[in-house]
């Protein structure tokens, strides 16, 4: 059984592949081919949403991505999606949609009630209320706004869909697939070029699916469907069809968004549900179309009342009646082609209202009733079109009884695109359109998108645009010939809004801007276009008012006594429809947000059921527990305890390594560091610390010399490409004359901590029996080349820990096999692997520093290292942390802090008071960098920076933290807390 | 945007980091005044609106450091050198 507003014949949708949906949990019967929008005209189903501030009942208006009011929520459960225009969700089998805005229901909200307010929800209306009594908005206004704000419900669950991001380049982008594009595309493609070919819809063909046009004598369909084969048989020339290009970006470079498979229930596996795309392209032919206005009068958002062209869609494509008896409204040529095709099909046309003296005369034999001069004052019916008033020249009003209204209120070039790099579209005043102004480089413009409103010009600027475009890529013209159209009218005499109207008269569906609320706008002073545009939200809905925005403006004019030229236009932004989050983020979401770094000894480390922590893209082993410990804080305690007290042993992987060579190797490194290694001798290893050019530190690290002209330079984790990116600036900007060259190696080197008493055993174990590791051969700081069971390696005895350790390197890829090889080596000493906790309270019980107190907010003096800052020589930041402030005896500087009751914890990132001191920040001292609990002193210990802390050893401060509640009475003391003397260095 | 690389070609804006002003120069540090000079060069920048000279760093490809003349309102870039001189 036909669905009853289904015409019995005609239409590009197919009757051999019916289709069941719901609607607001009514069943419906639909066709592949269809639209849920088509489908529903097709069902009779007029009311499809309440609008989002008045809450009045509205219906579909046009049929496309303009569409401001049927948006619905389309599919269920975690794929549920708001705001989806019905216009272009295609049908599939089983879709379920369901109506927004509204309770309880479509038909009776109980949010209509501000239909009823409405001199009172005015534009900028909160602009001036919610403000009495103060204490009321956080308790009453906030969460009132909250829920009447917005439209349709996200669904509020992963996504179960994958999303892709794919780039491709071509010579020729053509955007949008209707006559002018398709011929732009052969004339390119003909010539051998290579082109895209998008347009948003499922379909080729533009405008020529939804219109009676004949091409060289054919339908316009049979015409497209032959330009289409001819495509997809030109290897170098690619057909993106659902695909929307968003954006125009810089220097050829342009956004699309490709609904791969919005179209079915669930995308096939393996695929995504949409891809978005960065198309670089040399050349682009913008060949979007024309976009539909209405005209402004009392009750135009009536669900019945329609555009147009529109309604043609729905009856040409779609085989879908808009209404049993239709009127048409028009200041236009192009208004009567929809009364042609209404007849056409069989349905009644009431009248064509026509707001000029003079219709056009190709027309006249329909026989349609005519009312010219006239104009439609109100829309009769609050859920549907039931009549109309017409007044007609003499100011006399008649109605006309009808269930559907389409409005031709005339078209506008679609120039958004051309709007995205800065563009101002231009008042034509004949065509009473804008049309594109400055287009961006590489674009050409053709057809409606141009202003060129007949199919034989569309045609003709086609192949124009497309061959100019293939020629200015250096292919020839092809030979090609332009079809032949009949020529149509296409005169229009602007009308924006019907004087006699005194209901309310809708500019902006979407956002329910009326003429009042414009008129409004200029009497309050807001008669700028992009205040008005604020003040009103006129253009700011999902749709970017495409139907609204110069109805609009025009209106501005006006009551403000202008012409349109002198009003202008707001400008346009990507993205041109809205784009889905996913496609924003293609696969980078979850644990793929960024790539994950896993040092070497990864796979062990889950083997031995290791804790991860995040280290910037690293993922780290945190600390290793064993069965039976009750926290991470008894397991760290351990780790501490055995490696000072035998061996420990900790992948250091992630540090930043960088080889620096050349004859000026040594030169660089004194201009970059601030103390000296041109006096580093072969086969040692110097801390080195280097400042930001404004003086502050930038990062620590040791670097080795390994030969003359060879050094070995490692840098903090987090920093390690900061770093390689300003060496490579000081070398490439500053000394191009230096003859030093630098390669980043850290992800070459595998780099194990082997620290505690018993290191040089598990050493000896491991390094081939050649190299001598006795104190006085290798002694502290010393490095070396050695291999361990012939692999080449690298041996350098550095301690972080304080304890007598090395750090072994070994090529990357040996990597597991080498903590493996350290573990077995250390079994007979009890070898412990440590995390980066136990990593951080070992360096800490020394009182080194780290990332904590390398916070770029810190000198060098503050930190205690003044005496690394050569006087000899100039290096990067010298100059500048000379500054007087900087050298000021009252900047907080390192010291070390105990709670002074033994038994308190101490948090990272509270600050300093002086006792009795009032908790402001005018008595902010200074505060705390990094704490740990010390299982060597048995309690918990920090470093920080504190006014003067050096000179205040003994004294006591507040370590404050409102934030976390603390509030602990600390002892200043000296930032190394174990083994001051540095005795265990030796082991 | 889109960066054409002396020694890749032109690349999508995402593989470069931008520093500003290429046409600063350090100051000689032991010039009486140096301590101003610095000041100037670590924090004073003009913001021209139109052709600029700006440093580049290539750092998701090959490292280099570029000098781009690019138009601020425009973005066109006329021209792209390798700051260290020379050629590919």
């Amino acid at each position: 059984m036909n669905a009853p507003h289904r015409l019995a014949s005609g239409g590009l949708i197919d009757r051999a592949q019916p289709l069941s949906f719901t609607f607001d949990g009514q069943a419906y019967s639909g066709f592949a081919g269809d639209t849920l929008a088509s489908a529903l005209v097709a069902n009779g189903v007029k009311l499809v949403g309440r609008s989002f501030k008045y809450h009045r009942p509205r219906g579909i208006l046009t049929a496309g991505s303009d569409e401001p009011n049927a948006l619905v929520e389309l599919r269920t459960g975690a794929r549920r999606e708001p705001n989806t225009r019905a216009t272009t969700a295609e049908l599939y089998d089983g879709l379920v949609a369901a109506s927004q805005n509204r309770w309880p229901s479509l038909a009776f909200d109980i949010g209509a009630v501000n239909d009823g307010l409405s001199r009172f929800l005015v534009a900028g209306f909160y602009y001036k209320t919610f403000m009495w009594p103060a204490k009321f908005w956080e308790l009453l206004y906030e969460p009132l706004i909250r829920r009447a704000a917005g439209l349709g419900r996200a669904a509020g669950t992963e996504d179960p869909d994958h999303y892709e991001k794919a780039y491709a380049h071509c010579d020729l982008l053509v955007i949008g697939g209707g006559p002018a594009g398709l011929m732009a595309a052969l004339a390119a493609g003909r010539a051998g070029a290579r082109v895209i070919l998008a347009d948003e819809d499922f379909r080729l063909g533009g405008r020529l699916l939804a219109e009676r046009y004949e091409i060289d004598g054919k339908p316009g369909t049979e015409w497209v469907a032959e330009i289409e084969a001819e495509l997809a048989s030109l290897p170098e020339v690619r057909i993106m069809r659902r695909t929307a290009v968003t954006g125009v970006f810089d220097h050829g470079q342009y956004g699309a968004v490709e609904r791969v498979n919005d179209h079915v229930p669930v995308p096939p596996e393996h695929e995504p549900r949409q891809r978005s795309w960065k198309i670089v392209a040399r050349r682009a032919v913008l060949a979007a179309g024309a976009l539909e206005r209405g005209i402004a009068f009392g009750n135009n958002d009536r669900p019945g009342v329609i555009l147009a062209g529109a309604a043609r869609s729905y009856i040409n494509r779609y085989a879908a009646a808009p209404g049993r008896r239709i009127a048409v409204f028009t200041n236009n040529d192009d208004g009567w082609r929809t009364a042609a095709d209404a007849h056409a099909a069989g349905i009644e046309v009431a009248a064509v209202i026509d707001s000029r003296a003079e219709p056009p005369g190709q027309f006249a034999a329909l026989g349609i009733k005519a009312l010219t001069g006239a104009q439609v004052s109100h829309v009769h019916g609050g859920q549907g079109v039931q009549a109309i008033d017409v007044v007609d020249a003499a100011g006399q009003t008649m109605k006309i009884e009808c269930d559907a209204l389409a409005v031709a209120g005339g078209w506008n070039p679609a120039v958004h695109l051309t709007c995205h790099l800065g563009g101002r579209p231009v008042w034509n005043e004949p065509l009473a359109a804008f049309v594109p102004g400055a287009v961006p480089p590489g674009m050409h413009v053709a057809g409606a998108a141009n202003g060129a409103l007949t199919l034989a010009e569309c045609l003709h600027a086609g192949v124009a645009a497309g061959a100019m475009a293939a020629l200015e890529c250096g292919f020839p013209i092809a030979s090609i010939m332009v079809p032949s159209a009949q020529d149509e009218a296409s005169a229009v005499t602007p009308l924006w809004h019907v004087k006699e109207s005194r209901a309310k008269s809708f500019v902006d569906f979407q956002n329910d801007v009326t003429i009042k609320d414009i008129a409004l706008a200029n009497q309050e002073g807001f008669s700028s276009v992009e205040h008005l545009k604020r003040y009103t939200t006129l253009g700011m809905a999902t749709d970017q008012g495409k139907v609204a925005n110069v109805t609009g403006l025009a209106i501005l004019a006006d009551v403000s006594g202008r012409v349109i030229a002198e009003v202008g236009t707001t400008t346009y932004r990507p993205p041109y429809v809205p784009v889905s989050f996913g496609a924003i983020s293609g696969h980078h979401r979850g644990k793929d947000f960024r790539p994950v770094r896993l040092p070497p000894s990864h796979r062990w480390a889950a083997e031995q059921g290791a804790v991860f922590v995040e280290s910037g893209a690293w993922l780290r082993a945190q600390y290793y527990p064993r069965a039976g410990e009750k926290d991470w804080l008894e397991t760290v305690n351990r780790e501490v305890a055995a490696t000072r007290a035998s061996v420990g042993v900790c992948d250091v992987s992630t540090l930043g390594k960088i080889e620096i060579e050349g004859a000026d190797a040594a030169i660089f490194l004194d201009r970059v560091y601030t103390n000296t290694f041109s006096t580093l001798p072969v086969g040692k290893s110097r801390y080195g610390l280097m400042l930001r050019e404004d003086g502050f530190v930038m990062d620590d690290g040791t670097t080795s010399r390994l030969a003359p002209e060879r050094f070995f330079m490692t840098t903090t984790t987090a920093q390690a490409g900061r770093v390689m990116q300003h060496l490579e600036f000081c070398h490439q900007v500053l000394w191009p004359e230096l003859d030093v060259q630098m390669v980043s190696v850290s992800e070459q080197w595998a780099q194990f901590s082997i620290a505690g008493p018993r290191s040089r055993d598990v050493l000896r174990k491991l390094v081939d029996e050649k190299y001598d590791l006795a104190d006085r051969a290798f002694p502290y700081l010393a490095t070396k080349e050695v291999a361990v069971g012939g692999v080449p390696a690298r041996l350098f005895r550095l301690s972080f820990s304080g304890e007598m350790a090395y750090e072994l390197a070994v090529p990357a890829r040996y990597g597991d096999g080498a903590i493996r090889a350290i573990m077995a080596a250390g079994e007979e000493f009890s070898i412990t692997p440590y995390g980066t906790e136990a990593l951080g309270v070992m360096r800490i019980e020394k009182g080194h520093v780290a990332g904590n107190e390398i916070n770029g907010q810190l000198t060098a003096r503050d930190l205690g290292l003044a005496r690394m800052m050569s006087k000899k020589k100039d290096y990067i930041g010298r100059v500048m942390a000379q500054r007087p402030a900087l050298l000021d005896p009252d900047r907080p500087a390192l010291a070390g802090f105990k709670p002074a009751d033994r038994k308190a914890r101490l948090r990272a990132g509270a600050h300093f008071l002086s006792a009795g001191a009032v908790a402001t920040a005018g008595n902010d001292e200074g505060y705390m960098t990094s704490v740990a609990f010390s299982p060597m002193l048995g309690h918990w210990i920090g470093l920080g920076v504190l006014e003067r802390g050096p000179e205040r050893i003994g004294q006591r401060v507040r370590a404050y933290d409102p934030v976390r509640n603390g509030d602990v009475e600390v002892e200043i003391c000296n930032p190394v807390f174990f083994d001051p003397e540095g005795a265990r260095l030796d082991g | 945007m889109r960066i054409p690389c002396p020694y890749c070609g032109p690349r999508g804006n995402d593989e470069f980091t931008y520093l500003g002003d290429a046409t600063v120069r350090r100051p000689d540090p032991a010039a009486p005044e140096a301590s101003r000079a610095f000041h100037d060069y670590v924090y004073l920048r003009d913001n021209p609106s139109g052709i600029h000279q700006e440093l580049w760093y290539h750092g998701g490809g090959c490292h280099a450091w570029l000098v781009v003349t690019r138009n601020t309102r425009a973005h066109d870039i006329s021209d792209v050198k390798l700051a260290a001189g020379g050629k590919p």
